[in-house]
């Protein structure tokens, strides 16, 4: 019994971090937004270059043969700092999949229809043409129909599952820790709003969610067997989008009226929570999934 | 990063789940805040303490059998699994306990501690007072030094209220101020005292299920020998919180208590699916499941050396609001049956009563939101 990270997952988050956290992340998607990939592609190969792409990718395929604990990692960390691009569809969904996980691995960018095709302007879509594009809330996710080939349920669909929990997970923290800075110096009546219990006990409902998600979401990743269980992978999505979702609205309310521009990059977090919130399962889907598990036990 | 548990640890799960099944009364007993229900629970202590069960985590030498936490939380898991009887003791065993190992001298310990673990002497907490409830550090019961031709001590006078078991039990523990000088968090000491000294009047109250589960404490020059103090003189309010984190944390609510529960709920919901009540059914199981997985992060980091400190205050809120909502929507799959007195009724009352105890939830997110998210304090008074 050890629930918690090794010392080599500290480094590889840390590393992670490094790298993100000296990117402009926010920048890169606002250029992907207006259709402008290149930086976006940078920081993908830059990540690449770190073993993200093939982390869970067998190293007789060209990956690190790393484990579910560290793709959760690494999608908690790309969640936190707003990464675009399908990282999600790469470097969880289909690499898992033989077929597909050396060019994972290799760095390609590869899509697949979720059923949206994620950013299938700029990355290959596995199995089908892309249609027409649609308009995603989330500007940063350019999405395009498909008309065959969507992803089924089975191992390739609950580690992309865990994967999105993981970056709600990550974007969570993000907006709490956007929210707690904005409160601690914003004045109204004389003093900093976040003294007023109103809006501390909201934002300690957040911290509390969010505390209480982190360990479904390892828990999945760390059950025993190569594949999450998919009651457990269930149990993490419906609690991470819900917990991650309480996050953004506290998050809109604390920052008043500027919360609500495009010019604070808040906004952008907010719209990438709103839609992984409903992206590889809604938490009613996920809910009803894992009561359909446990009736069945 | 794993959650597998070791074969000493499995051979101990074993052990408990097989004694349990043999053991743990067919029936329920008698509520324990009633005069027969509380000599059955008593009974029952004694028969955990006799295969040294009942407090699995303290040393060998007070009647436990130095347990690791791991195995600590798993005996409770397989407890609350087995549906086995409320803890008559736990106010002893889970809150005063951990301050008499921390802060107690060698000689409170051995007196204390045996009989407190077969169940011998059950313990009543004696924090809140009328007008000090939240507010804690307002309490005016006070300790007024003395030397009688028996010896030095204090002369106890005040009133205590909301005293959990007080009904019933033997012993009482609780702050008081031996230092009218000074205010608040200062001048106060933490005393041990038995419940049927002279000068000490009990008035029982009927909680919401009608059964006095908590009483009043009148204290009318009650005599309490130095032999008492729990900690030093003065230090009461640093020895009472250094193990707060034991009541709205771990040692209180194991998480066995509430994977139990949300298993029983499930297999409610499987006898009489309700479509309408899908989501809450599987939210309160995947809630259980979160708690048992925190659980584990926590045990995790004590054992490397960490403390719960703040942390308490997220499980206290979690667990609490967690418990509440889980017995609703059983009550709510109930339908009509839902009125009828039933395990679920009793278990709904009884939840209710956890947002309030141990420290209101609101006082618990005031916690998190000034001690871990760092926000500013609030201007009082």
């Amino acid at each position: 019994m050890h629930f918690a990270l090794t010392s080599d997952q500290r480094d590889f988050r840390a590393a992670l971090e490094d790298l993100l956290g000296c990117s402009d992340t926010v920048g890169a998607a606002r250029a992907w937004a207006d259709g402008d990939h290149a930086p976006g592609l940078g920081l993908w190969k830059r990540l690449h270059e770190l073993g993200v792409t093939g982390l869970i990718v067998p190293e007789e395929d060209g990956g690190l043969g790393g484990s579910l604990v560290d793709l959760v990692v690494a999608h908690e960390a790309l969640g936190h700092h707003l990464a675009v691009g399908p990282w999600i569809e790469s470097s969880a969904y289909l690499a898992v999949l033989p077929e597909h996980r050396g060019r994972v691995a290799q760095g390609e960018l590869l899509t697949v229809a979720a059923p949206y095709a994620l950013d299938a302007d700029v990355a290959d879509l596995v199995g089908g043409t892309p249609g027409e594009r649609v308009e995603s809330i989330d500007p940063t996710r350019r999405l395009y129909r498909v008309s065959t080939g969507a992803v089924a349920e089975g191992a390739a669909f609950d580690i992309a599952a865990l994967a999105a929990a993981a970056q709600l997970l990550g974007a969570g923290e993000r907006v709490l820790t956007e929210a707690v800075g904005y409160v601690q110096q914003r004045q109204q009546f004389g003093r900093p709003i976040g003294s007023f219990q109103a809006v501390k006990h909201r934002l300690a409902d957040v911290r509390i969610a969010l505390d209480f998600a982190r360990p479904l979401i390892y828990g999945a990743a760390a059950g025993a067997g190569p594949d999450p269980h998919p009651r457990s992978v269930s149990a993490a999505k419906a609690f991470a989008a819900d917990a991650a979702w309480q996050a953004a609205r506290a998050a809109l309310q604390v920052h008043g009226a500027v919360g609500y521009t495009r010019e604070l990059d808040l906004g952008l977090w907010i719209l990438r929570i709103r839609a992984l919130r409903s992206a590889w399962g809604t938490p009613g889907w996920h809910r009803a999934r894992v009561l359909e598990s446990l009736v069945a036990r | 990063m794993n959650l597998d548990l070791s074969p000493d640890e499995l051979a101990f799960r074993d052990e408990v789940r097989a004694w349990l099944a043999e053991h743990v009364p067919a029936r329920p007993l008698p509520s324990m805040d009633t005069s027969e229900g509380f000599e059955a629970h008593r009974s029952w202590e004694a028969e955990l303490a006799a295969a040294s069960l009942s407090v699995v985590s303290w040393p060998r030498e007070y009647g436990g059998r130095g347990a690791s936490l791991v195995e600590w939380v798993i005996f409770e898991e397989e407890y609350y699994r087995a549906g086995a009887p409320g803890r008559v003791s736990q106010n002893g065993i889970f809150l005063l306990a951990p301050v008499l190992f921390e802060h107690g001298t060698t000689e409170q310990r051995e007196r204390y501690l045996p009989p407190m673990a077969t169940g011998a002497e059950i313990w009543a907490q004696a924090w809140s007072e009328p007008g000090a409830g939240s507010d804690l550090a307002a309490l005016r019961s006070t300790a007024t030094r003395v030397e009688t031709a028996d010896g030095a001590g204090w002369v106890l006078n005040g009133q205590k209220t909301w005293s959990s078991r007080a009904a019933y039990a033997h012993r009482g523990f609780g702050l008081f101020r031996t230092d009218p000088t000074q205010e608040r968090h200062r001048g106060l000491t933490y005393f041990l005292f038995p419940l049927d000294a002279d000068g000490v009047t009990v008035r029982p109250i009927p909680q919401l299920d009608g059964e006095p589960g908590f009483a009043e404490i009148f204290f009318d020059d009650v005599f309490v020998p130095d032999a008492d103090v729990l900690g030093g003189v003065g230090d009461g309010w640093r020895v009472a919180m250094s193990t707060a984190g034991n009541e709205r944390g771990l040692s209180l609510r194991s998480p066995g208590r509430f994977c139990a529960a949300a298993d029983r709920l499930v297999e409610l919901y499987r006898r009489a699916p309700d479509p309408r009540l899908t989501d809450r059914v599987a939210d309160a199981w995947i809630r259980a499941e979160a708690y048992r997985l925190y659980t584990w992060g926590t045990v995790t980091r004590l054992a490397q050396g960490g403390d719960i400190g703040a942390a308490g205050s997220v499980n206290k809120v979690f667990w609490s609001e967690l418990d509440v909502d889980l017995h609703e929507t059983a009550l709510d799959l109930l339908g009509a049956d839902a009125e009828v007195a039933s395990a679920w009724t009793d278990g709904h009352l009884f939840s209710l009563a956890g947002p309030i105890y141990a420290g209101t939830n609101e006082i618990q997110r005031n916690i998190v939101a000034e001690r871990i998210l760092a926000l500013p304090k609030e201007v009082r008074g």
